[in-house]
């Protein structure tokens, strides 16, 4: 039987297979590791991180939409400090790149953790969330703001020569353009899309459902959003992009290669199918194998246009 | 916890509006302890996109039994499957009934749906402990009498048993049990459950000995702590959520806020 090359390149960061679990969707790698060996993954993101823990937003935290869902959980997470003694550890056990997400209130933070973060082997590589409340701004998002995605690159490709992927909000006009900057200031590469910002009313009460009012939608409803946002970045800026937004099966993988992704991450997927890599692995090498496709890297913004 | 395809083999309507689903799953059926949960995959694509999180009804030989109205697309789709049709079970989960300490008498407190974890537990406790059994609703059609044994009925309405609310009910009744271990089982509607954290503080200030356990619900995800969406604030630290997926769904009454 043939074998294809499933791996794939992020920068320096090298990768068994282009399948990578979505920040939020796969906690600390614990409880999926009750459903799936961890080992087979191309990588894992961690929920992110921030310099002190996070309670994260009052309940409701979860409304379920028409082919989608909105969250706002608050970026509820257990610190740096909890992060390094009880979960790393844990990480650490298995031989797959971990990759740590990390979200801030300021540029200061997001340095501080990559600095403490920087000295863990287990660390791969850094997810930078830009898609938080910046406090010194009145609590406008990092993400929506070139000036501010330019400056968060700088300062933390200064702190660590390890992959930076930026992770990309597509609550924005032209996210091209955030992605230039990036690459300008040194990322090694982005993350395509984070989730779009939406809400939803009680019709009863006529309150939102969410208590944060706002939340992000994600789900197989952001996916032509997500694809497109990926096909654009790709056709304007040479930076390797890490495709995410409602993959819900082998084929999404492959469309947002074809679009331009050098891998893709699965999200809300991990909530309703844990055990969804392993099929995905497979339709993949499936795939490849039926076209004579050596490598699954030569899909990558295969795409034929005219 | 385990992802497994079970079929469905009988569907019958309890009582107006109340489904009861039998399916065979042993799996499932060895490993699960009343107050558990299933999170259900309801149709086989991604519409509707998430599980359905249900408490374990009942478990008899191989069988699971899961009791639901029809509250929306997810449940009317349950309610429409056919004998033989496969359930995608994700299970169990969470944290289940403690009835296995000390404790002279249990009792039961039920608010409409929040009947259906306790066919399981008296299942559980009938042959070792006294069971009373309080069912309430907002009228006679909200009682859930299935399979609750030796049980007194509240109904706002009047129209069944005690005028007034299931909780006023069993302050009345708990007054003839003053020198016994009592052990509260409750699930319902959050105001009921609030009511009845009232009751329990008030009972032992009283001195009467007496705790008390309750299930909760949440909107959820994924049903096993990786999505962090169904927070319930930690009644002994203002910093800190307990999940009601992984740390719940039962809870001592007297651990969280409601």
């Amino acid at each position: 039987m043939k074998t294809v090359d499933l791996s794939v390149n992020i920068g320096k960061l090298k990768l068994n297979n282009p399948i990578l679990l979505a920040s939020g969707t796969v906690g600390y790698g614990n409880e999926i590791s009750d459903f799936i060996d961890l080992n087979i993954l191309g990588g894992i993101i961690t929920k992110s991180i921030s310099l002190k823990p996070r309670k994260g937003n009052k309940p409701q935290r979860i409304v379920e939409t028409s082919s989608g869902m909105l969250n706002a959980i608050g970026l509820a997470n257990v610190g740096l400090e909890e992060f390094i003694n009880e979960k790393v550890p844990f990480l650490a056990k298995y031989n797959v790149p971990i990759i740590c997400n990390i979200a801030a209130s300021s540029i200061e933070e997001y340095v501080e953790c990559v600095k403490v973060l920087n000295d863990e082997e287990t660390i791969k590589a850094f997810e930078i969330n830009v898609s938080c409340p910046n406090v010194k701004d009145g609590g406008l998002q990092f993400g929506n703001n070139l000036s501010m995605v330019g400056k968060i690159t700088e300062q933390v490709r200064s702190a660590t020569n390890k992959t930076i992927i930026m992770k990309l909000s597509p609550n924005v006009s032209y996210i091209a353009e955030f992605a230039k900057v990036c690459k300008e200031n040194g990322a090694d590469a982005v993350s395509a899309i984070n989730t779009l910002v939406g809400t939803a009313f009680n019709i009863n009460t006529r309150k939102p459902k969410l208590s944060n009012i706002f939340g992000g939608l994600s789900g197989p409803a952001i996916k032509p959003i997500a694809l497109a946002k990926v096909l654009e970045i790709h056709r304007n800026v040479d930076i390797p992009i890490i495709g995410v937004g409602g993959i819900m099966n082998w084929q999404d993988v492959i469309e947002f290669m074809i679009a331009g992704a050098s891998a893709i991450q699965i999200g809300t997927l991990n909530f309703i199918d844990p055990t969804a890599s392993l099929s995905i692995l497979k339709g993949l090498n499936d795939y490849c194998i039926e076209r004579n496709i050596e490598s699954i890297s030569q899909l990558t913004g295969s795409y034929i246009l005219e | 916890m385990l992802i497994i395809n079970s079929p469905v083999v009988e569907l019958s309507e309890i009582q107006k509006g109340i489904f009861l689903q039998k399916i065979k799953s042993p799996e499932i059926a060895n490993g699960i302890l009343p107050g558990q949960f299933l999170n259900i995959k309801v149709s086989e694509g991604f519409t509707p996109l998430l599980r359905r999180p249900f408490s374990i009804c009942d478990v008899e030989d191989d069988n699971i039994f899961l009791m639901f109205n029809i509250y929306g697309e997810g449940t009317r789709i349950l309610a429409c499957k056919h004998i033989g049709d496969m359930i995608n079970i994700l299970g169990p989960l969470g944290k289940g009934y403690n009835f296995e300490d000390e404790f002279d008498i249990a009792v039961i407190i039920a608010g409409g749906l929040g009947a259906a974890p306790f066919p399981y537990l008296a299942r559980k406790l009938k042959d070792r402990k006294e069971i009373i059994s309080f069912i309430g609703g907002r009228s006679k059609s909200e009682v859930i009498r299935y399979n609750i044994p030796n049980s007194l009925v509240a109904t706002e309405d009047g129209s069944d048993g005690f005028k007034g609310n299931v909780v006023q009910l069993f302050e009345n009744e708990i007054r003839n049990y003053f020198n016994k271990s009592i052990k509260v089982f409750g699930c319902g509607p959050n105001g009921m459950l609030k009511a009845l954290s009232d009751s329990v503080k008030k009972l032992s200030s009283e001195d009467y000995n007496i705790k008390c356990e309750i299930s909760t619900e949440s909107a959820m995800a994924c049903g096993f702590g990786i999505c962090q969406g169904c927070p319930i604030q930690d009644a002994n630290n203002p910093e800190h959520y307990h999940l009601i997926c992984k740390d719940g769904p039962v809870f001592n009454i007297n651990d969280v806020v409601l």
